[in-house]
């Protein structure tokens, strides 16, 4: 699968620790929320990003393996991730939204996070929509449409619900928390 | 620059119960899979990606004058925090050459016993596995029994002792590391032996290990008389030295017993493995010195390396021999085992010769603990 990313960092033919020592100092220059491809040879760096990403915070998306090698993706913690308070006006949790799919409502699932992480795992006939790109791709959603809106906790939903009712889209609901705790069908980029 | 320490160095210290600090820098999930363990050995763990920016955090854990090993997976993340180490006051610190890739091929031989008629028993212990091979030599011959994959060690080993390895034995078909025995014996011009019921689906000719066809080491009398011992594979066979030393492979172990599961046949196999350790063996002499095929706890290793027990004292001591009733012994060798070794079925393949991977790749699959024992 291709999976869009920021920024790419070339660590192929590196043995440990060095891919984490050039990740680190990469994602320094990188704007937070943003995704980098980890380019790797060393089989050991997937345990190894994936723990060095949970101790600083960072989110580990996952892993691609192909012929020549490995690709990992990671994203770069927010602070509007951390913000923890949710401002527009119509909320539902997860349950709410699986009841509505399982009731085979015509409802629209807007997931505002960056492609990267979408292609790890998103909720079947999602639309994809990074919230920095929403602005300017307003117009491929109907203002007359239930549209539910889901990120990874639910702050960048909230953000992006505000946008999208301030242009005059009145049916807009933001999903809590997200899908990090969506526990219903996932389904990944081929 | 941080000195380095080999692999040879720590096994010493270790097997001489010498005080070992170890600092573990891979991924904790690593370490709590696989580590460094035995004799006087202290451990403690932090992965080299939290140290990267300052080693403060484990300043406090550790004297800044005491001997600290730093291990990793395969020596370049040790080296670099041993450096920081050193730049941050550290005054005897080492990085172990090769790491965790090279501590696991590690084979330490171990003088066990001299024989009745001049010659010796030595047991090769692979601290990083807890894996045990054997080696008897009398009058310029040798067998090797269980070897490791790392067959160079076996061969030096002759080499200096002045005797030609004439026989290379298999107790059982291997599903924890990749057997060393057929390529030893080619390397060598020596006979590869195999219990012939674990051998049903192997690629290559052996030589098949019958009950009361004893094989000669030297002219002396070092006989090794294979005895049928079924119940982790349906072949398992153990052997008796000098009349003295009881090989028991992975049937029984000092602490444990052998677990029957890791050729599917968990059920078929119980019934076996009971009549070996509760009759069978019941019935050797009890001064025989039993010596296991593997360790699986610290503590079974002992000062000087040695990995053995009294026949008689494990009937009084092992878990895994006091279980009087034949459901509970049913139960406990077929439910709650631990987890199957890493790629037991591919090593198992590897040893009957249906496939051959390639060097790397066998590291690879021997990577990690060898869980062949069941815990009373």
């Amino acid at each position: 699968m291709s999976i869009q990313a920021n920024k790419v960092l070339d660590a192929k033919g590196l043995a440990c620790p060095m891919p984490i020592v050039k990740t680190k100092k990469a994602i320094k220059d990188l704007e937070p929320g943003h995704v980098i491809e980890v380019q790797a040879t060393d089989k050991g760096s997937t345990a190894d990003i994936e723990a060095w990403a949970e101790s600083t915070g960072h989110h580990y998306l996952g892993t691609v393996e192909e012929e020549d090698g490995l690709k990992h993706y990671l994203r770069k913690a927010s602070d509007v991730e951390s913000r923890g308070e949710n401002n527009h006006q119509k909320v539902v949790n997860l349950d709410h939204l699986q009841q509505k799919l399982d009731g085979h409502a015509s409802v629209v699932i807007l997931d505002v996070r960056e492609p990267a992480e979408f292609a790890f795992g998103h909720i079947p006939d999602a639309i994809n929509i990074p919230l920095g790109e929403l602005s300017d791709r307003m117009d491929e959603l109907n203002k007359n449409e239930q549209i539910y809106v889901i990120c990874r906790t639910g702050n960048r939903s909230d953000l992006a619900a505000k946008k999208l009712s301030e242009e005059g889209y009145d049916h807009v609901t933001n999903v809590v928390p997200g899908m990090n705790a969506w526990e219903g069908t996932v389904e990944e980029q081929k | 620059m941080a000195q380095t320490m080999s692999t040879t160095e720590l096994a010493e210290k270790i097997i001489n119960y010498e005080e070992t600090t170890i600092l573990d820098v891979r991924n904790t999930e690593e370490f709590d899979d696989w580590k460094i363990e035995g004799g006087n050995v202290e451990i403690i763990n932090e992965p080299y990606f939290n140290l990267l920016d300052g080693v403060e955090s484990i300043g406090d854990k550790l004297d800044k004058d005491k001997e600290i090993i730093v291990v990793c997976a395969k020596g370049g993340s040790s080296e670099m925090i041993a450096d920081l180490l050193e730049e941050a006051g550290f005054t005897n610190v080492y990085s172990l050459e090769g790491g965790m890739k090279a501590w696991s091929e590690h084979l330490e031989p171990v003088k066990i016993a001299d024989l009745k008629d001049g010659g010796e028993l030595y047991q090769f212990v692979r601290l990083g596995k807890g894996c045990l091979s054997y080696f008897v030599e009398s009058n310029g011959e040798a067998a090797v029994i269980d070897p490791a994959r790392m067959i160079d060690v076996y061969i030096r080993f002759a080499e200096e002792k002045g005797v030609q390895i004439k026989h290379v034995l298999d107790t059982h078909l291997h599903a924890d590391h990749i057997s060393g025995g057929r390529k030893l014996a080619e390397e060598t011009a020596g006979s590869y032996y195999l219990p012939p019921k674990d051998a049903t689906e192997v690629t290559f000719n052996y030589q098949p290990l019958q009950e009361g066809n004893d094989i000669m080491v030297g002219n002396t009398q070092v006989s090794v008389q294979p005895v049928y011992s079924p119940g982790h594979t349906i072949g398992s066979t153990s052997f008796i030295i000098d009349d003295a030393y009881l090989l028991t492979g992975d049937i029984l172990f000092v602490k444990s017993i052998g677990r029957p599961d890791l050729a599917g046949f968990a059920e078929d196999w119980v019934g076996d493995l009971r009549e070996t350790l509760y009759s069978r063996y019941k019935d050797l002499s009890k001064e025989l010195i039993a010596l296991p095929a593997h360790y699986t706890f610290a503590e079974e290793l002992g000062k000087g390396g040695q990995v053995s027990a009294r026949l008689g004292d494990l009937y009084e001591k092992n878990t895994g021999l006091q279980v009087e009733n034949e459901n509970d012994f049913r139960k406990m060798v077929t439910e709650n085992l631990p987890p199957q070794p890493n790629d037991y079925q591919a090593i198992r393949e590897t040893n009957m010769g249906k496939i051959n991977p390639e060097h790397e790749k066998q590291k690879e699959m021997e990577t990690g603990p060898n869980r062949c024992a069941v815990e009373g």
